[in-house]
């Protein structure tokens, strides 16, 4: 009868080398959507449709990865609904600047989303100030300054001819940009957690932060850094959804935190850290988006997606991303 | 005997919550254009108590340093739902109201199996199980509307005897009735232990798995309680997914605010009350002093950070810095 | 307060007899045949080395662990506890080491935590308070309020309402392991009044204890305990220290050291120099030397201060005052970084490999890498042809048993463990080594590897500084050994004058006490 956290549970052999369990289950719901889908209509295999919703899904896949860098630490980033919004308002405004700030903006808008970042990595680093609600005070003084911008006037918000293009041109291959971004950000993010000292450190810092201090690694410069990539993540993603839908606009990013956590959660990634890989994030990302959209397709109403989002969220975390047993 | 000395000890962080919502809204109401009068408080109590029930019942679950991030789902679902049953004679209004704290009591306790039983972390449960409750509300009310006894919510929502706020009565009377007996009983006191350190708790034989269930399943109740009022105070139900994403997060706020600790163990959800007033007041204060209201996001959110950063103080103490790691 | 049920004393049947208890971990032997006897109204010192057994027979008392084999019986009825519950049901009740109360409670929320008194249904507050008082001043703690929270209380006072705690469950035979150890003198005064006030009553007490002078003052019956056996029991004060020394050592060793070289000769500078360094109450003006090719002991009582003073070395304690001088230069670590960087070539292996040495889940290759992160990368980006260069060096030095580089470290034995957690340092070549206790709970044939590998890495040069809770270990191992004792070096012994007996008695500190009586103050931080 005694308590028993065990926190000797081995991962499955090999942890970057063989599939996680929650990936290849993740992969599975995809196909079984897709089939679902394909049951409603033939469209739903089609290459147009799946690259769409890739395309869509790659504004996700911005705040995702961000979250999931955090999520690895162990920590939480609330701020993303915002820091979206920053992005998306500040590329924009630095368009009105002249040429000269039209060319800045697509890096003005990141900057201001990786200050906001550092700002949450200080906090949550440095003053030891629980992520969770650091980052939402963070979110909400973000808030705050973005109402501050925009409610008095009617400010430059129509994002840039280049912005426009990145997030829904088709340059190469006939595959939309978007998507080639979200290749060249996964993959840097996979060779960034695999292959180099940082993403070392935070899969190390995720699993026992006292050991990787011990270990004399700086971590609390890796949990800044990881906050300051994550604000810049989010704030690209608004940078992108801005020129998605060509203007930027107040709440543009409310509706991308919960599916960055749940895509994140659900690809296998432990939410106490420490565990998980790209490729899950990616198939999370993938299956919320497609979630969304059959369920849009299907003219179930707001209400019926937000419960069956809600369920299959549920049923996949009972499957799988249960915590130790306690006591016994 | 001085005993006031550590009763005050043990209240000192929700005696603090209390002195500064004082000195705010006394700010506050000297410098209304209005006056201090029965209507200046009635309005206040009225937008108070709203937050001020949520935040009771996100404190419930803090105390057993969980979370709950649905409840502001669920304060919508409750809102909704009483706008549909809280109607027609007293006995079918009295059946209703008690249909939607039922409701309540219920959400919450699927939060609690989840994340007791079903051994999930309480973020992502509670966000997804968010998602689901704040479906149901859509389902019942895909558009604002709705009605809901006039009579009680008129009552309710305004002034008793000698310029009383009515809300604030109800809401002391349900602290007396919930809040009172929880402290003080078994599976109340189980809950801060399991908070304060849970290993030691369940080693001394505190019912340590029931009680965090009981701390679940009265955060649903509180914020349907919350959501019941809402729909009191707007004679309708609706929808919003702006006010279920901002009730949980100023719940969380206002209990942090409030003196109550994120870690668990501490704090007392009449510290959340009052920190539900100060972050309502602060609202209304940059009204009265003309700022211009498109500060006022701003200002809260300096506030909200200005206040979780205090907590950082204890770093001072640290010596041993593997102590900083936790467990 | 309730009465105790009295008038057993003297009784000639004990209260407690336990015949044949045996308990083992995997294959470690913790509890060999054990027979023992408790009687009411009688204090009984339970002594023996650190690992002779003493936690593991309260645990099989206490309900926490059930013995493999073997009977208990209480008032001559069996009894089997299945749970610390079931124990305090019968009124054995168990004072751990580790403190179990909850910080954000107050005293009288604690005392009575497992059974409030009620009122329909609601915790009586004024009742409990009354019983919480009650057992406070049993306890020889009448002046803690039962308001107070017990985060407020300085740790003297904590045990003290641990104490109070236990009462208030009205024991018939109380278990006290190491109840002193965080005790001021005055307090320990109180509790060895409340603890005799108690053998009046009729309670039996079973007393575990390393203070030597505290047995003599307390016990009736002593029973010296010895790699889980039981080697005797004996009426209180018909031994001398030095007979009851010899019996708690015994004079079977299974440790095989490699020998020692000749003394090192004293160079002109040491590797690492230590002087004068305190910190808060715990450490207090230590100083000593360690030269390249030596591996100097820190022996002494658990928690004298010896792991502080290895982690006031490797920059982890704040407000660390004194001179810690590498190699002739005056060095300031601000932390593990520091410690590691080149320019000071420390290496830490801690105390407790499973939260502080290693992330369980990764594998043996990225735990291993962990700490020298720096070397094996350029620009940030891992090299990994020269990761797994060094990591299968490092396998193949320590011989870690490992189906290959990428198995989760978790998987692999505790002294597997251990070896990646040493490897994981020596990967980063470290001049000084300061080790915390490595050998701890691994097996055998592991420590041996152990022992032949420290005086390999200190014959090519590197300074060793380790902290040991095995004496026979210090001995076989060390060149020096430092005895600590209320965080000062007490002792320095070396060459002749290093032997288990001298150990064990500077440890206890019992010259001293010998010489100048309560002086038992100055093992109290």
């Amino acid at each position: 009868m005694t308590m028993r956290i065990d926190p000797a549970d081995p991962a499955p052999p090999g942890l970057f080398k063989r599939l996680d369990p929650a990936v290849l289950t993740a992969f599975g719901c995809i196909v079984a959507l897709l089939l679902v889908g394909s049951l409603y209509s033939t469209s739903f295999l089609s290459p147009g449709y799946l690259l769409q919703q890739l395309q869509v899904g790659a504004f996700l896949a911005m705040a995702a990865t961000g979250m999931m860098i955090v999520i690895l630490l162990g920590q939480i980033d609330l701020s993303v609904p915002w820091l979206v919004t920053v992005g998306g308002m500040m590329s924009t405004a630095a368009a009105g600047y002249g040429p000269w700030g039209a060319a800045f903006a697509i890096p003005a808008g990141v900057l201001c989303g990786v200050v906001f970042g550092l700002v949450n990595g200080v906090g949550v680093a440095y003053l030891r100030i629980p992520s969770m609600i650091f980052t939402l005070g963070i979110n909400a003084v973000a808030q705050g300054l973005m109402i501050l911008r925009t409610g008095g006037s009617a400010p430059q918000d129509m994002a840039t001819p280049a912005m426009h293009g990145l997030a829904t041109g088709h340059a190469l291959a006939g595959i939309p940009n978007a998507v080639w971004i979200w290749i060249v950000v996964g993959a840097v993010t996979v060779f960034v957690l695999r292959r180099t000292t940082f993403g070392r450190s935070v899969y190390g810092i995720g699993n026992r932060e006292a050991a990787a201090y011990l270990s004399g690694i700086n971590t609390r410069r890796i949990v800044l850094l990881a906050f300051a990539l994550s604000g810049g993540l989010s704030a690209f993603a608004g940078v992108l959804l801005a020129g998605y839908s060509d203007k930027a606009y107040q709440g543009m990013g409310d509706p991308y935190l919960l599916p960055a956590i749940a895509a994140v959660v659900l690809g296998g990634t432990s939410i106490l850290g420490g565990r998980g890989s790209y490729l899950g994030t990616t198939a999370g990302v993938i299956l919320i988006t497609l979630l969304q959209s059959i369920l849009s397709v299907m003219q179930i109403a707001e209400a019926g997606r937000q419960i069956i989002y809600g369920v299959v969220i549920v049923a996949m975390l009972l499957l799988y991303g249960r915590g130790p047993r306690v006591g016994s | 005997m001085r005993d006031w000395r550590y009763r005050f000890d043990q209240h000192k962080a929700t005696l603090s919550a209390a002195l500064v919502f004082v000195v705010i809204f006394g700010i506050y109401a000297a410098n209304h254009p209005a006056g201090f009068s029965a209507n200046v408080v009635q309005t206040a109590a009225n937008k108070g108590v709203l937050l001020a029930l949520v935040a009771v019942g996100q404190t419930f679950v803090v105390l057993t340093a969980g979370i709950d991030l649905s409840l502001g789902a669920i304060f919508i679902l409750a809102d909704c739902l009483a706008s549909w049953i809280v109607i027609g004679s007293p006995l079918m209004t009295g059946l209703g109201i008690v249909g939607v704290l039922l409701a309540g009591l219920a959400c919450g306790a699927v939060n609690g199996a989840l994340v007791i039983y079903g051994r999930l972390q309480p973020i992502v449960a509670t966000i997804a199980t968010g998602a689901i409750y704040f479906g149901l509300a859509l389902a019942l009310r895909p558009n604002p509307g709705g009605d809901i006894n006039g009579d009680l919510a008129d009552a309710l929502t305004g002034q008793g005897p000698g310029g009383v706020p009515v809300s604030v009565v109800a809401l002391v009377v349900i602290m007396l009735l919930v809040w009172v007996p929880f402290r003080r009983s078994v599976l109340g006191r189980a809950a801060y232990a399991a908070g304060s350190a849970e290993v030691s708790a369940y080693m001394s034989g505190a019912p340590v798995a029931r009680a965090k269930f009981l701390a679940y399943c009265m955060a649903g109740l509180f914020a349907a309680l919350g959501g019941l009022m809402l729909a009191f105070f707007t004679y309708s139900g609706e929808a919003s997914s702006t006010n279920a994403a901002t009730y949980t997060l100023n719940s969380i706020a206002a209990v942090v605010i409030g003196g109550v600790s994120l870690f668990g163990g501490s704090g007392s959800a009449v510290g959340a009350i009052f920190g539900a007033l100060i972050f309502r007041t602060i609202n209304d204060l940059l009204f009265v002093f003309d700022l211009d209201p498109l500060w006022q996001p701003l200002f809260l959110g300096l506030v909200l950070l200005l206040a979780v950063s205090l907590g950082s103080l204890r770093l001072l103490r640290v010596r041993n810095r593997l102590e900083l790691f936790g467990p | 307060m309730e009465p105790i049920k009295a008038g057993l004393a003297a009784s000639t049947e004990p209260l407690l007899r336990l015949r044949g208890i045996t308990k083992r971990y995997g294959g470690v032997r913790a509890l060999e045949e054990v027979d023992l006897a408790v009687r009411a109204g009688r204090i009984h010192a339970i002594l023996g080395e650190n690992g002779a057994g003493k936690s593991s027979l309260i645990k099989c008392i206490a309900g926490v662990v059930q013995p493999d084999a073997g009977t208990m019986s209480l008032d001559g009825a069996a009894v089997r506890f299945p749970s610390p519950a079931a124990a305090n049901a019968a009124g054995v009740v168990c004072i751990f080491q580790e403190l179990s109360l909850i910080p954000d409670l107050s005293v009288a929320d604690n005392i009575m935590i497992s059974n409030p008194p009620r009122r329909f249904g609601m915790i009586d507050g004024r009742a409990q308070r009354r019983m919480a008082e009650a057992a406070l001043a049993r306890a020889g703690a009448g002046n803690i309020h039962p308001l107070e929270l017990v985060k407020n209380l300085p740790l003297s006072r904590r045990q003290l309402v641990e104490i109070a705690k236990a009462l208030a469950r009205n024991p018939r035979l109380l278990i006290l392991d190491e109840a002193t150890s965080a005790l001021t003198a005055a307090d320990v005064e109180t509790v060895f009044r409340v603890l005799k006030a108690l053998r009046a009553q009729g309670l039996a007490l079973l007393y575990i204890s390393h203070r030597m002078d505290e047995i003599a003052e307390l016990a009736d019956d002593c029973s010296v305990f010895r790699n889980g056996r039981h080697v005797a029991t004996f009426p209180a004060g018909t031994k001398s220290d030095g007979e009851v020394i010899a019996m708690m050592i015994g004079r079977e060793y299974s440790h095989v050291f490699p020998p020692k070289p000749a003394p090192v000769p004293t160079g002109p500078t040491p590797t690492l120099a230590v002087r004068d360094l305190s910190w808060g109450e715990t450490l207090a003006g230590i100083s000593f030397e360690v030269r390249a090719g030596e591996i100097v002991g820190l022996g002494g009582l658990d928690g004298q201060g010896q792991r502080e003073l290895l982690l006031a070395l490797f920059g982890v304690l704040r407000g660390v005052t004194g001179q810690v001088v590498i190699e002739g230069r005056p060095v300031s670590i601000g932390g593990p970084g520091d410690a590691k960087a080149p320019a000071n070539g420390m290496a830490l292996i801690p105390e407790d490999r499973k939260t502080e040495g290693l992330m369980l889940p990764m594998s043996v290759g990225e735990n291993l890498c962990f700490a020298s992160l720096e070397r094996l990368s350029r620009g940030g980006v891992l090299d990994k042809a020269a990761e797994r260069r060094a990591v299968g060096e490092m396998v193949k030095l320590l011989a870690v048993k490992t189906a290959s580089p990428d198995t989760p470290v978790g998987a692999l034995s505790g002294g597997n463990q251990q070896k990646v957690v040493v490897a994981k340092w020596l990967m980063n070549s470290p001049r000084i080594i300061l080790l915390n206790d490595p050998t701890r709970g691994i097996d055998v044939g592991t420590k041996q590897e152990m022992y032949r590998l420290l005086r390999k890495l200190a014959d090519e040069g590197a300074a060793i500084l380790l902290y040991s809770t095995d004496y026979a270990e210090l001995i076989g191992c060390c060149d020096r050994v430092l005895v600590l004792y209320g965080g000062a070096v007490r002792r320095e012994l070396a060459g002749e004058a290093l032997t288990e007996s001298a150990l064990v008695a500077s440890a206890l500190n019992v010259e001293a006490v010998a010489g100048e009586a309560g002086l038992t103050s100055a093992a109290t931080p």
